[in-house]
């Protein structure tokens, strides 16, 4: 279709409308960033003079240093295992006729839908009638279960996106199952693999409800900032730590979409049928 | 047989998947469905049987009343997201040729960063002493903080929808870019204006982008807790807050069990309702 064809000729109010949209959905979020350079407790304006001091403040804070190591433990085994188990998954939907295959990619991306809250309840329930210790190995596994669904999506349309031929053309030569995995599958969907890390560990990094509920006596930095809430006069440092992980996380999610780029516009097409 | 030995195949790739989900999701439900039917005794439990947790809920009406809340609340967020979202997608779908990636990141970038620190934003902007009050203040255009912004259902629906709306923008996006534009062309040719031309043609073909955004943000959402606990105040309190709350310092996890499944069997009945009825019109319209 021509770009000027008179169905998709500019729309000045669209546009104006489009801008609009994307400065109300930074510009909350901005608001932390800003204030953790303002030389005052309270957070609201006229700003004071900048300073770098709430940033300085965090390094000797201790539990800051202690619950980032925790978030940075559990976000990296929690990407690569969701990763992990995501590739073969992938693979099965997009590769193999699968009856029941509906219900069953259903029944997988259920952790995106159902209320954090009642995964996170029925998660502790469980562990607890186990006997098992909350730790952060229960955070874990809290947050396995809801990254697998994200690193499947962000996977299959990279399975998707390349001829199974290559694979069977690889399998007539005569490599076996494993070696023509590794040799052409896994270097053909690399990319969506390193979106899938990036994106997961974020996921991870950032997720507050699951260890709410799943964590023990080691808090990770959700879990730390959220008990930090109650303190005023701890507010600035926060702020400052927020925007820390804010930037953190915005460089992360944005690489891996623009690694995974081509292949991410439809990446949330196979969760439609939840 | 050769079709046979791939669904074996194509399972057995998918097992561990399965395992961690059954073991996640199905698992935790059962014992939380049992538990319901279980009695808090101290710090354990009393297993025989009973529906007291749900005849409790149905007799005091502060659970009822929550309940109705927050599906209301989660409600309004969901049609103020799916509203204030479709333009958005439309623009991305029809409108955007160049970088349309970088459109598409652009709008869903936030959606994968922190939950808790985006309502916390939130929690700056509206506060008492916040951004939007001292703003005002500093200006001269009103002499007092406005209460009403925060603590309020109010703030905790615009941050509901704006928390979700990235999540809303995709599957409509998808369903838009999808629609076939010879199907507008002929419309336009046949006579149609651009409005009847959007009612006719856009807005049917849509619908289905149009319904899971708004499953995909409704269900979720009735059970947030961590917006209604740092901006909803005594008015704006959800269901999600009472069931932590049994789970934390009232400490009566079948009580809670109890609301959770409430929860859930009311969001499946709001949900299959709105589906069979956004089903029935589309046959009229069709």
């Amino acid at each position: 279709m021509k770009p000027d064809s008179y169905i998709e000729r500019t729309n000045r109010p669209l546009q104006f409308y489009a801008v609009l949209f994307l400065i109300v959905l930074y510009v909350p979020v901005l608001f932390l960033p800003l204030f953790s350079f303002n030389d005052s407790i309270y957070v609201k304006f006229p700003l004071k003079s900048f300073t770098f001091q709430w940033y300085l403040e965090l390094l000797d804070r201790a539990p800051v240093w202690a619950s980032l190591m925790n978030s940075i433990k559990v976000a990296v085994t929690t990407s690569i295992i969701a990763t992990g188990f995501g590739i073969f998954a992938a693979k099965a939907i997009t590769r193999y006729r699968l009856p029941g295959r509906g219900p069953v990619v259903g029944f997988i991306m259920l952790p995106l839908v159902v209320p954090g809250i009642i995964l996170g309840v029925a998660l502790l329930v469980l562990i607890s009638q186990l006997g098992i210790r909350l730790s952060l190995y229960t955070v874990t596994v809290g947050h396995i279960i809801v990254c697998l669904p994200f690193a499947i999506a962000t996977m299959i349309p990279r399975f998707e996106g390349f001829d199974k031929s290559v694979e069977e053309a690889s399998a007539d030569l005569g490599e076996n199952a494993w070696w023509t995995f590794w040799r052409v599958t896994f270097p053909m969907v690399f990319p969506g693999v390193l979106a899938s890390l990036l994106l997961t560990f974020t996921v991870s990094f950032d997720e507050f409800i699951m260890a709410f509920f799943l964590s023990g006596s080691d808090a990770t930095l959700p879990i730390y900032i959220w008990g930090q809430l109650r303190f005023p006069q701890a507010f600035p440092s926060i702020l400052a730590l927020a925007s820390i992980i804010l930037v953190v996380s915005f460089i992360l999610v944005f690489l891996g979409q623009w690694i995974n780029r081509g292949a991410g516009a439809g990446s949330l097409e196979s969760t439609k049928n939840t | 047989m050769l079709q046979k030995s791939e669904t074996l195949r194509g399972y057995s790739l998918l097992t561990p998947t399965l395992i961690i989900m059954a073991i996640g999701i199905l698992v935790p439900f059962g014992i939380l469905i049992a538990m319901s039917f279980w009695t808090q005794v101290g710090f354990g439990f009393d297993l025989t049987p009973t529906v007291a947790n749900y005849e409790m809920a149905a007799d005091r009406p502060i659970y009822g009343a929550l309940i109705k809340r927050s599906l209301w609340m989660s409600g309004m967020a969901t049609i103020a997201t799916v509203l204030l979202c479709y333009p958005m997608a439309y623009f991305v779908a029809f409108h955007v040729h160049r970088n349309k990636m970088m459109w598409i990141v652009l709008m869903t970038l936030p959606f994968w960063t922190s939950y808790l620190l985006r309502v916390f934003a939130w929690k700056v902007v509206l506060g008492y002493d916040g951004v939007i009050n001292s703003a005002l203040l500093s200006v001269g255009l009103i002499d007092a903080p406005l209460e009403f912004l925060l603590y309020s259902q109010t703030a905790v629906i615009i941050t509901l929808a704006h928390a979700w709306a990235a999540f809303a923008i995709l599957p409509m996006y998808v369903s838009l870019e999808k629609i076939d534009r010879s199907l507008l062309e002929a419309a336009t040719d046949l006579g149609d204006g651009p409005v009847m031309r959007f009612f006719r043609i856009t807005l049917p073909l849509s619908l289905p982008g149009v319904i899971s955004a708004t499953l995909l943000i409704f269900i979720p959402t009735t059970g947030d807790y961590i917006t209604p606990a740092l901006l909803g105040g005594p008015d704006g309190i959800m269901i999600g807050n009472l069931i932590q709350k049994q789970f934390g310092a009232v400490n009566n996890w079948p009580m809670g069990a109890a609301l959770a499944i409430i929860l859930m069997l009311s969001i499946a009945a709001i949900a299959l309702g709105f589906m069979f009825s956004t089903m029935f019109v589309r046959r009229r319209i069709t």
